[in-house]
């Protein structure tokens, strides 16, 4: 047999045409990834929450397409050269012998791309606030203006009460006012205190990328800010009995006004008529 | 052991696991029967809805709960909490309030939300800050009135579904449009499921007693 034909030889001849295709599609695939489908990833880019989910969910499809190209195109590959030709054969294939750089290389490799989500997720939690999560009742990383002591704190406040089966929104600053739809002003800081009248509800602003469970006899913030007017879904994620399905609502988000009065007035009329 | 025994031995579980199957099937598939809104006498092409709330129903496997019952359009009132109404109606809801009343909850529904000529009694009322019974809530259509109880002192009380005009009772009317075809789900939102964890168990989280669908058809 000569040297050009060996089995070690042809292996390397599928590696790098198996490596060369994998290549050339992950660089086509991967750009289109981040740059044209990210920007369309959910939540969207409704609050700096939700960009900041966003950017989360581009980076890892992102990270991800590579490695399910490289399934794909090893897969079709396989089926293309590497199946059965002759019907009677039913012998195993050579056993495969450990290779001490393919193995360095793979433990590396998966490692670094791990580590690295692993720190990017964390400081991903941490800002801006949390990232539209519920913090508990005293949070550790918050926005500008938050104080624990409620004369102290400057941020708009909304109570988010879960009850079987809907929300409703209280506004401290605006004598108490209750309303059935959540409505926010743009480009300001709001703090979601959320809490529940019965069983656990998880209060899910979709597009805010906000989600706090609403736990009964506990308050549990969350922090956003919208950064541009228009409708959000609202919606219960945590199961909470049999019209958890139903427990649904729009939210807005209306133009910053130096007026109180006129949001005064438009949390009026959602008390009146929602 | 004879063929026609193992045939037998077999046939018997096969056909209790049939039996189980469809019972299941059939539990799950149960639903409370439909009550279509009766028609407005007159051109207006409005449609009237009759029903009442009782403390107890009385019958079926539950009946110390607490239920809503539904008039048909020949008088016999039904056990169900499924309505059916058409599209782009006017239809007016008259309410007979037979329960007793306790606190809310939930100070939000002690107001009448999307159905400004709501009447209690033949009076127009918007809140109701006394103890109330129950809400008639389409929380989706942006409606809920509360349904104040009767009092704690009442001296002819209805014990049993369904009741008639001679007990003590409160008469609540309202009317609301209809937008177009969909099934949207009402409930009760006074916490009046006694004896369960915060009062929303069973009558409350059971299907044709404290919540049910108003089925809006084209």
């Amino acid at each position: 047999m000569s040297a050009a034909t060996s089995p070690r030889n042809e292996n390397r001849f599928h590696l790098r045409r198996l490596l060369l295709v994998w290549l050339v599609l992950s660089v086509i695939a991967t750009p289109i990834v981040f740059f044209v489908w990210g920007p369309h990833m959910p939540p969207g880019d409704m609050s700096d929450n939700a960009k900041n989910q966003q950017f989360a969910n581009t980076l890892l499809s992102t990270v991800a397409t590579p490695v399910v190209l490289f399934v794909w195109v090893y897969l079709g590959y396989a089926l293309l050269f590497f199946r059965r030709k002759d019907a009677s054969d039913e012998e195993d294939g050579p056993p495969i012998k450990g290779h001490m750089g393919f193995q360095i290389g793979w433990v590396g490799l998966t490692t670094v791309v791990v580590l690295s989500l692993f720190v990017y997720g964390t400081y991903g939690l941490i800002v801006p606030n949390g990232v539209g999560t519920g913090s508990g009742a005293s949070p550790i990383w918050t926005p500008a203006g938050y104080s624990g002591l409620p004369q102290y704190n400057k941020l708009f406040q909304v109570q988010v009460i879960g009850q079987q089966w809907r929300w409703t929104f209280r506004y401290p600053a605006y004598q108490g006012v209750e309303t059935t739809q959540l409505v926010i002003p743009e480009g300001v800081q709001i703090q979601f205190n959320t809490t529940s009248l019965d069983v656990i509800h998880s209060f899910w602003a979709y597009e805010l990328g906000v989600k706090a469970d609403a736990v009964p006899g506990a308050n549990n913030i969350a922090f956003a800010v919208a950064n541009r007017t228009g409708n959000f879904d609202i919606r219960c994620a945590e199961l909470c009995g049999p019209l958890h399905g139903a427990m649904s609502s729009v939210g807005r988000v209306v133009i910053e006004d130096p007026d109180p009065t006129l949001m005064a007035a438009l949390l009026a009329s959602a008390a009146r008529t929602r | 052991m004879s063929r026609a025994q193992k045939t037998i031995g077999v046939l018997i579980p096969l056909a209790l696991l049939l039996a189980l199957v469809v019972w299941t099937f059939l539990f799950l598939i149960r639903y409370p029967p439909t009550v279509e809104a009766a028609t407005t006498p007159g051109a207006s092409g409005d449609v009237n809805v009759t029903m009442q709330t009782v403390g107890s129903i009385g019958t079926g496997n539950h009946p110390t709960w607490v239920s809503y019952l539904i008039k048909r359009s020949d008088g016999v009132w039904v056990h169900t909490t499924v309505l059916q109404v058409p599209a782009h109606t006017t239809v007016h809801v008259t309410i007979y309030q037979y329960d007793s009343g306790s606190a809310l909850r939930n100070p939000v529904m002690n107001q009448v939300l999307g159905a400004p000529d709501a009447e209690l009694d033949g009076q127009p009322y918007s809140l109701w800050t006394d103890t109330i019974g129950h809400t008639f809530t389409v929380p989706e259509l942006g409606i809920s009135v509360p349904l104040p109880g009767i009092a704690s002192t009442a001296s002819n009380p209805c014990s049993v579904a369904p009741c008639g005009p001679s007990y003590d009772h409160h008469t609540v009317t309202f009317s609301f449009k209809t937008g177009g075809a969909g099934t949207y789900t009402w409930q009760c939102f006074v916490p009046c499921g006694l004896g369960y964890l915060a009062g929303f168990g069973g009558p409350m989280s059971t299907f044709g007693y404290m919540n049910g669908v108003l089925k809006v058809v084209a």
